[in-house]
């Protein structure tokens, strides 16, 4: 059946919720309404109250509590309403969550999905727009995991309920209902720390995740139509990154260019230009490019644009990239 | 302010608690082994073997009245200075020398003790032990989880959400504050205007009662009747032990520079051991006799414990590796793999 990313998010809740008890979903308003983005709807009415929580309004009391749980031999999977209030949670992310396992080498561990919208691109309010994950990408233990697609939403979030790590788990809202896809009925794990081959080409090659890649697609096709032939990477699993696929395809196509809506510095994009510096340097035929959101505070919706990348301006950086 | 033994070890017949005379001699027991095992990691760190320290002198009633209610299922979020806490819940003193000599290995709990690895971000525990009651609901399990923390954790926004979520999800969380009126040179009188710290379970929906915390059967009864309270599924209770924080912070710390020597006296003369003490004597239970056999047996435990913790060999640069995710990524295998070739060897 074709459904949206919200639907295919809804369903790996529900067909978690259903196989292993110890799944539990905790966070604001995700019982009763169903989430603000109708992610959890329904699950509430199916599941109960005592698996489908809704909490106090307090981030870092739904990430500590998760904690607990998940010592308790739960696996839960809190919601934080937006990215952009995610902070107050930090402490008990970065400290806890994050390093539970070494701290008492094993004996104790944190396994828990942590969802939450990001992104911009949607005209919202200020802190509904912020795209940070770079924040996370720079903490040993954490697992940040971006899916593109429906398919990978629904695989994604399954295999991240699954795995025995904490995971990030970021939903670009600019895609929640961009696109509907085909979507098996049946629950299915897409792996992580695998990056997803959008489009094979052999000029160069395009890294994206989220909201950005169905953005790089539109470039990559009118750069077909001026004979650049474009390898676009889905990262999909941001930290830790699938730096073989990276590499593999970047040595094939000599080029490659990054994408993302972060802001450029200490983006992850510097990261990937780091790697493919260190490891595939004389495979090169051009610098790394980046193309990014710049360093500013996300602008209110009037000039968002200012802000946000369109296909253009990745189309731009391909020609640069090509051209040099 | 509950009290059941006064500064002077007398008794109120009618709060005594129900205990034999072994279980009286065991508490006492752990008592001296904490301020046996608290003197040992003093020295030790001044002699370069142990590393920065908190101790936890004077907090022995509070850490080992607590830990004595408990059942084996219950669990515990203890913080960072609980010394008194650990041993008594059955930790090998070995164990917990070796993390403060600098190995995360001593804070694997052995398995079969609930016992979480304590917090060093304060007042964050307090989250953590509200999760497990949430979870013991869910599991309809009945037991007590019990948190431990100072007084400036209640300052803490942690605390605010902790009580508000135990009560909003009425979990078996007891929360213990052991308020030693000092969170390193801050005051009490600085982290809250409220006059005592118990008072705040009311705005949460709970009660909260303030024990002596030098008073070992205070604190006994009072956590074990919230502790019974929580496993009957009536939900959470705050407990005020008042006790008096009698060495500096940590061993990085001096606080003559900011507390008066006449304030530290004043708590000396209320010292949980001496109190108690008495209080076994008048029951026939003490003797110099036996005080030095404790004594003695007690110095050599602490001493076997100590050559246990020097003898544990350090991590291995596979095993510090090893535990920041289920599977090592990668990356980590090519950094371990990197230490091997830059750090052990050098410049080549």
């Amino acid at each position: 059946m074709k459904i949206n990313m919200v639907q295919a998010l809804n369903q790996a809740l529900a067909q978690e919720l259903e196989r292993d008890p110890r799944v539990v979903v905790l966070g604001e308003d995700v019982g009763l309404d169903g989430g603000v983005f109708r992610v959890t709807d329904g699950l509430f009415q199916k599941f109960g109250g005592e698996r489908v929580m809704d909490t106090p309004l307090a981030e870092s009391g739904i990430i500590g509590v998760s904690i607990g749980m998940a010592a308790f031999g739960l696996r839960p999977v809190p919601e934080i309403q937006f990215l952009g209030f995610i902070y107050p949670a930090f402490n008990q992310i970065i400290s806890h969550v994050a390093r539970l396992r070494n701290r008492t080498r094993g004996r104790f561990t944190a396994p828990m999905v942590i969802r939450t919208p990001y992104g911009a691109g949607v005209r919202a309010l200020e802190h509904h727009s912020e795209s940070t994950e770079a924040l996370f990408c720079q903490i040993p233990g954490l697992t940040v995991v971006v899916p593109s697609t429906p398919f990978d939403a629904k695989g994604l979030l399954i295999a991240a309920i699954r795995g025995e790590d904490p995971v990030i788990f970021l939903e670009p809202s600019r895609l929640y209902r961009a696109e509907k896809q085909e979507v098996p009925e049946d629950p299915y794990e897409v792996p992580l720390r695998r990056a997803r081959l959008v489009r094979e080409g052999k000029d160069l090659t395009i890294i994206a995740w989220g909201a950005m890649v169905p953005v790089v697609e539109k470039a990559a096709d009118t750069a077909a139509q001026n004979g650049v032939s474009a390898e676009i990477l889905d990262l999909r699993t941001l930290s830790p990154m699938d730096q073989e696929a990276i590499l593999a395809s970047v040595k094939k196509t000599g080029r490659a260019l990054v994408v993302h809506e972060a802001p450029k510095t200490c983006g992850l994009g510097a990261e990937i230009a780091a790697l493919i510096g260190e490891k595939a340097l004389l495979q090169l035929e051009a610098p790394v490019l980046r193309v990014t959101g710049p360093d500013i505070t996300i602008p209110l919706p009037k000039t968002e644009d200012y802000y946000y990348l369109n296909a253009d301006r990745v189309a731009g950086g391909i020609r640069e990239v090509m051209e040099f | 302010m509950l009290q059941i033994l006064d500064d002077e070890g007398r008794v109120r017949k009618d709060l005594e608690p129900a205990l034999t005379p072994d279980e009286l001699k065991r508490i006492y027991g752990l008592m001296v082994m904490t301020r046996a095992a608290d003197g040992k990691a003093l020295k030790l760190q001044r002699q370069g073997r142990l590393g920065t320290y908190a101790s936890s002198l004077g907090h022995e009633a509070c850490q080992v009245g607590t830990a004595f209610s408990l059942r084996k299922e219950d669990w515990i979020f203890p913080y960072f200075r609980d010394l008194g806490l650990y041993i008594t819940a059955g930790y090998p003193l070995a164990l917990y020398f070796h993390y403060w000599m600098g190995n995360e290995a001593g804070l694997r709990t052995p398995e079969g003790l609930n016992l979480f690895p304590f917090a060093i971000p304060v007042a964050s525990q307090i989250l953590h032990a509200v999760g497990a009651g949430m979870a013991a609901n869910y599991r309809k399990i009945p037991l007590a989880v019990v948190t431990t923390f100072g007084d400036g954790a209640t300052s803490e926004g942690d605390f605010h959400e902790g009580l508000n979520y135990a009560g909003v999800f009425k979990t078996p969380t007891v929360f213990v504050c052991y308020n030693n009126q000092w969170a390193i040179s801050t005051p009490r009188r600085r982290q809250t205007a409220a006059e005592t710290i118990a008072q705040k379970a009311f705005a949460y929906g709970f009660s909260g009662v303030a024990v002596d915390g030098n008073d070992v059967l205070a604190v006994l009864s009072a956590v074990r009747e919230a502790a019974d309270r929580a496993r009957q599924g009536q939900g959470p209770t705050l407990i005020e032990a008042v006790t008096y924080r009698m060495g500096h912070h940590t061993t990085s710390d001096d606080a003559t520079k900011y507390r008066e020597a006449d304030e530290v006296k004043e708590w000396e003369a209320k010292d949980p051991l001496r109190r108690f003490q008495i209080y076994l004597k008048g029951k026939g239970l003490w003797d110099d006799a036996f005080e030095k056999e404790l004594q003695e047996r007690t110095a050599e435990d602490v001493e076997k414990a100590v050559a246990d913790a020097e003898s544990r060999p350090a991590a291995t640069p596979e095993e510090v590796f090893a535990h920041t995710y289920a599977t090592m990524t990668p990356q980590l295998a090519e950094q371990l793999a990197g230490l091997g070739g830059s750090f052990r060897e050098g410049w080549r």
